[in-house]
């Protein structure tokens, strides 16, 4: 009995792992609007953004000290965004059965503490992040008005130090979305915090 | 000559009790690379990326304490490459790795350049911890992700071993 479980198993594992998400999207790609529920109880999608030149996507959470370490950035993200009408959007995309301290609740406090002015949303059911390839939080994504994806990655490359940075990533693909240009780096890394998962 | 034998066993306790005092920390990763990532010297390397703020991380540590209980006499290195902040070394890190009497070989690497440095570790990883390599010369494999069980790790690390 125990075999005929593993050899079924076997046979449903790859079919599952890779058919059941398909491809994540990487630069290039129009993406699927979402809709999900933010820190002030109402719903969010891409859409609801209207007339905006762009959008600015980031995974983030509560739990993982790289995305605290951008917390205060990420209202300076707010702030340019709302200067060049972008939208900027953050999904904790963690399972708070996983990770207690990035639930639902935990969320609306930190969103309070640290006065943030965009929605900041929960993936529920984890439906939203595996779609678009993120691996960690954080994992930021610069869409043009279309809705294609035309950067992923880092915010800026000095997640320690703020002041350090040379180079912010985000603002910098937004800025060439805004020009009608392609933005010269389309992808970078840096170290983060995997999404968690049960 | 009472108190010179208390303060030999106080000494001694001490250092017992805090075995890990000072590590290595390279902010280039080129120069920690050299070290330990490229080596062809007949010996096993298991390279893990690993933090103290990083629940998984440190979960699946055990297994790679267990990895070089089983292996060391048999050409097998262990190394744990850390990730934690600067400021949190003394106040966590060591702290940790006395508690847990970590008996794998330690390094911090500060290299802020993580969109540089992180490819030349895998082309495939994103950046999320943890990850592991494991090498024998020629022979590589990189491990997005942590290690389930013991078993799961052994059984990677034969397959480079052997």
């Amino acid at each position: 009995m125990s075999q005929f479980l593993l050899v079924l198993f076997s046979l449903v594992m790859p079919f599952t792992s890779s058919n059941e998400v398909g491809d994540p999207y990487t630069v290039g790609d129009k993406v699927e609007d979402f809709n999900l529920k933010s820190v002030d109880g109402n719903m969010y999608s891409l859409s609801s953004a209207k007339n905006v030149k762009g959008y600015i996507v980031v995974f983030t959470c509560n739990h993982c000290p790289y995305a605290v370490m951008y917390e205060d950035r990420m209202n300076d993200l707010n702030a340019f965004a709302n200067k060049n009408d972008f939208a900027l959007f953050a999904i904790n995309p963690n399972d708070p059965n996983k990770v207690p301290e990035d639930g639902f609740a935990e969320m609306q406090v930190r969103a309070k503490e640290k006065g943030f002015e965009f929605p900041y949303m929960m993936d529920e059911g984890q439906k939203v992040y595996p779609k678009w390839g993120a691996t960690k939080t954080p994992h930021a994504y610069v869409l043009d008005a279309n809705m294609v994806i035309q950067y992923i990655g880092a915010i800026d490359n000095s997640p320690r130090d703020a002041a350090a940075a040379t180079i912010n990533y985000v603002e910098k693909a937004a800025r060439s979305i805004l020009l009608g240009e392609t933005p010269a780096i389309t992808k970078t890394k840096a170290i983060g915090c995997s999404i968690k998962t049960m | 000559m009472k108190d010179f034998l208390l303060s030999v066993f106080l000494l001694l306790s001490l250092a017992a009790s805090a075995q890990w005092t000072k590590l290595t920390s390279y902010d280039k990763y080129d120069e920690m690379a050299q070290e330990y990532m490229d080596r062809d010297d007949g010996y096993t390397y298991v390279i893990n990326y690993w933090a103290t703020w990083c629940g998984p991380c440190v979960k699946e540590l055990p297994y790679f304490e267990q990895l070089l209980k089983d292996y060391s006499h048999d050409k097998t290195k262990v190394i744990l490459v850390s990730l934690d902040f600067p400021k949190k070394v003394d106040s966590k890190l060591l702290p940790f790795l006395n508690k847990h009497n970590i008996q794998s070989e330690v390094v911090i690497l500060d290299d802020p350049k993580s969109n540089i440095w992180i490819d030349k570790v895998d082309l495939s990883w994103e950046g999320a911890i943890p990850v592991t390599i494991i090498y024998r010369g020629e022979k590589r494999v990189f491990w997005d992700g942590e290690f389930d069980t013991y078993e799961d790790l052994d059984k990677l690390f034969l397959s480079i071993h052997n």
